[in-house]
């Protein structure tokens, strides 16, 4: 068990490593300007500019430049190119928005896939099925921005709610529970937006697995027990099925990274995709660099705790 | 005449077919069978002959759709078991009606130990039983597992396939039910794990005077256990009798092909004998 | 006695499951309806109105009987920009899937072939690229490299080939030990005749799925990067800019919203529809 840990964390850094060095490549190798004040400007000397590209170690050649990003990136001492703040204070101010958004939604995610999965497996081939299949494949193939917008436009101007940023402005809340009432509200409508696709993936990954569970002679054995078919479902057929509700707790996160980008821009929250956009806007290599690398991080952890989650629910698996 | 108790299991013209694009294949024609309490049926015939569906239609364990219950009747004491309520039904099925699989090591819960597989069944069937434990190392001693108390928080897949098999009948047999239906009990194990398995059902029969439904196409097991055999093909019964009369005299074609098939020691011949597809 | 082909064992399943006939209904009906635009601007007549025509009189209009879906800021007609959006979204639907189509293949054959080390550290390769947010990823090296026709292309298929890669191999790894495999090493065949005509031909119907899924991923894609700024390049009109211009008029004119996202969405549902019921038809056996 402990070996298996530190084995897959050692795999863990080769693959932060190959990361970085992806994303270092791709964002260094590509034409265009680092500096912020752009290219051309006549108003910037050349000693300036100099003194620009020596405080970023854009001097020196690529390898040297990549070497000191690394040990900038493990000291934390990167700096935004833009603003010359230190990234990881421009990211942790992000982080606790971020984390509940992507968290809020992995929750949605899980919770209503298994629901509409299950549903699907129990009503395989009838119209119920049918429609649940229907409605999942509706939920990826909606353009996260276009539903947005389509939220945002009937909501705010004929219902008349606020749901943009993390919560109302101009408003005196009496006390902490309707302040967080009202972050909780706005948190939800994005969430949801952003959950959309990973319901309908994890709904037919559910499905196919409890399908081909409930195929099984165990679950003949459990009926000829006399259990009740809620008990056969439950304990002997979900139990079974639950692979990919696990191996989703990791590797939903980066499509919801993804998604996020879109998503924080159109409700104006101030998460880390928002913060991912505007570093593309102004070409701010070390946060790209170090935001890949956070969220990397993130899902590699995800996936190792979802391997021990997946051997403390199934006898049968053997961490090697 | 006197009025006597009903028939401990009649299954009267039960027919079964499975829908299958819009079209309702039979499987099961026809089949009636009578079975008193404390003798054994085997049921035989190839794969595809219906035997199995009938085996598993006697608590309507066949899901339907896409199974289609065309009509008959299984009268158990005299309940006809096809027009239970499914609630009622449950209470039959392991308590008084209990059912060994084929494939014992896909038939137990992959992911739940011996003990709360054993122990569901007791709780749901003998809520007398408070010392749950015990009792499940009583039957797992039955069955002739050594070191039945070190099982218990076993696994499935810790088991071997003898073993498993040995806790599947030591499950059926805990609820003490009336009837136990065993489909092919042997078919996936070892010869050697096969002639233990039938001595301890020979022995269960003797000791317990189990009534027991054999699906089977184990001669041995036919000559060693049952004492009336049923004949399937195509879905119907071709023949049924008692054991000894069936296999002496077998009148059918298909009976008598069957029986060629089996090696003799008393015999030469250069090819075993097949049974034609052709055949009806 | 069966005598059909694979491929026509498929053709016939897939034709039984109507949603999935509906839906290539509608992608061939979006492709003739694309191809008709390309070709009448070509002969210069572009049906119904020249989409870049600019009419500030006319501008942010309602759908009406001249103007079917509206205008836009600048007085453009919608329904017009649609209609030439239309081969954007599907080219770069069905180039992209030929670029990570041909990686992925590529890689997942060497990977699943050869086993061993090789087979290692490409997968290592592939879960590196697992655990990149892939818009983030594309949406850097795009805006980075200037948002064009081809760059967008390349950039996306450079990204998303992992999910065919990992198929591929999956496959391989199976087909490698078929009997007709192993007769064809014994005979001496070289490993790429063995690759290209032995093992390929037999995954030929998985490839085809991921190719189908991969469409819609490309197309959404494509979307949100010309939402964002970084699609292809005003005045061309795309789907994405379309909606990306009309943002800012969002509480004044829902129709440069709601249509050009519907067209985007209906395209993607049918892609996806198709592959599942190519999935589905594939699957029994």
């Amino acid at each position: 068990m402990l070996s298996f840990i530190l084995r897959r964390l050692g795999l863990s850094i080769i693959l932060l490593f190959l990361i970085s060095f992806i994303s270092f490549f791709i964002i260094t190798l590509t034409p265009g300007s680092p500096y912020p004040w752009g290219e051309m400007n006549p108003k910037i000397s050349p000693e300036v500019k100099a003194a620009f590209r020596k405080k970023f170690h854009l001097d020196l050649p690529l390898y040297q430049q990549y070497e000191m990003m690394l040990h900038d990136l493990f000291t934390g001492e990167l700096r935004s190119m833009k603003d010359d703040l230190p990234v990881m204070k421009k990211i942790t101010d992000r982080l606790p928005a971020t984390l509940a958004l992507n968290i809020m939604a992995i929750l949605f995610s899980l919770s209503f896939g298994t629901l509409l999965g299950l549903y699907g497996a129990l009503y395989r081939g009838n119209w119920k099925d049918m429609s649940l299949s229907f409605l999942s494949f509706l939920f990826i193939a909606l353009p996260g921005f276009w539903i947005s917008y389509l939220l945002v436009l009937t909501l705010v101007k004929y219902v008349g709610i606020p749901i943009l940023g993390t919560q109302s402005y101009g408003i005196e809340f009496p006390n902490h529970l309707t302040l967080w009432l009202d972050r909780l509200w706005h948190l939800m409508l994005p969430a949801i937006v952003l959950s959309l696709a990973g319901i309908a993936t994890q709904s037919r990954y559910l499905r196919s697995s409890m399908i081909e569970t409930l195929r099984e002679n165990y679950i003949l054995t459990a009926r000829a027990k006399g259990l009740s078919p809620t008990v056969v479902l439950y304990q002997h057929a979900l139990r079974n099925s639950l692979r990919p509700l696990i191996t989703g707790i990791g590797m939903l996160l980066p499509s919801l990274i993804s998604g996020s980008v879109i998503i924080e821009t159109i409700f104006a929250y101030p998460g880390m995709g928002q913060l991912g956009y505007q570093a593309v806007l102004e070409r701010d290599y070390p946060i790209l660099i170090t935001l890949n690398m956070i969220v990397a991080t993130m899902v590699l952890l995800g996936n190792l705790f979802s391997d021990l989650l997946y051997a403390l629910v199934d006898p049968r698996v053997r961490l090697e | 005449m006197t009025t006597t108790e009903p028939p401990f299991l009649e299954i009267k013209n039960l027919s079964i077919g499975f829908s299958a694009n819009e079209k309702v294949i039979p499987a099961v024609r026809n089949v009636s069978l009578t079975l008193n309490k404390g003798e054994t049926l085997a049921i035989v015939g190839e794969s595809g002959s219906g035997k199995s569906a009938t085996a598993l239609a006697i608590t309507r364990l066949l899901a339907s759709p896409p199974a289609v219950y065309q009509g008959g009747q299984i009268l158990f004491n005299g309940v006809d078991l096809l027009a239970l309520p499914e609630k009622e039904l449950r209470a039959y099925r392991g308590g008084r009606i209990a059912y060994v699989f084929q494939e014992a090591s896909t038939s137990l819960n992959p992911v739940y130990t011996i003990r709360s597989q054993m122990a569901e069944m007791l709780r749901l069937h003998r809520p007398e039983v408070h010392n749950i434990d015990a009792e499940i190392i009583r039957w797992l001693e039955m069955v002739g597992i050594t070191n039945p108390k070190e099982r218990l928080k076993a696994y499935p897949h810790q088991l071997s396939g003898g073993m498993q098999q040995r806790v599947m009948i030591a499950m059926a047999l805990s609820a003490q039910p009336d009837l136990l239906i065993a489909d092919e009990p042997t078919t996936a194990l070892d010869v050697t794990i096969q002639a233990q398995i039938l001595a301890q059902l020979r022995k269960l029969e003797k000791e317990l005077g189990m009534t027991m439904i054999l699906i089977t196409h184990n001669l041995a097991i036919i000559r060693g256990l049952a004492h009336q055999v049923a004949v399937m093909h195509h879905g119907s019964i071709v023949e049924y009798g008692p054991t000894e009369e069936v296999l002496q005299h077998p009148q059918h074609p298909y009976t008598k092909a069957l029986l060629a098939c089996i090696p003799r020691l008393d015999e030469h011949r250069r090819r075993l004998s097949t049974i034609e597809k052709e055949l009806q | 006695m069966n005598l059909e082909s694979p491929s026509q064992q498929l053709w016939k399943r897939f034709c039984k499951n109507k949603v999935g006939v509906w839906a290539l209904v509608i992608i061939i009906f979006l492709t003739l309806i694309a191809a008709a635009t390309l070709l009448l601007s070509w002969l210069g007549l572009p049906w119904p109105m020249n989409p870049n025509t600019t009419d500030l009189s006319q501008k942010l209009l309602p759908p009406s009987q001249l103007h079917w879906l509206g205008t836009d800021h600048l007085g453009r007609d919608v329904f017009s920009r649609m209609l030439h959006g239309a081969p954007i979204s599907l080219t770069v639907g069905f180039t992209t899937v030929l670029v990570s189509l041909s990686i992925g293949v590529v890689i997942g054959s060497i990977a699943g072939y050869c086993g061993g080390k090789v087979d290692q550290c490409l997968m290592r390769l592939v879960d590196a690229f697992l655990c990149f947010p892939t818009f983030f990823l594309i949406l850097t090296a795009v805006a980075l490299l200037g948002p064009s026709l081809i760059n967008i292309v390349v950039v996306i298929g450079l990204v998303s080939w992992t999910e065919t890669a990992r198929l591929v191999r999956g496959e391989f790894l199976t087909l490698r030990e078929a009997e007709y495999v192993h007769a064809a090493t014994i005979l001496g065949q070289d490993s790429l005749k063995i690759i290209t005509r032995h093992i390929l031909p037999n995954a030929a119907a998985v490839i085809l799925i991921t190719a189908v899924l991969g469409i819609p991923e490309a197309i959404l894609a494509e979307a949100g990067l010309s939402f964002l700024g970084f699609g292809v390049q005003p005045p061309q009109a795309t789907w994405g800019n379309i909606i990306a211009d009309g943002k800012t008029y969002l509480l004044e004119a829902w129709w440069l919203i709601l249509f050009p996202g519907f067209a985007i969405f209906i395209t993607a549902l049918a892609f996806y529809l198709v592959g599942d019921s190519l999935r589905e038809a594939g699957e029994k056996k």
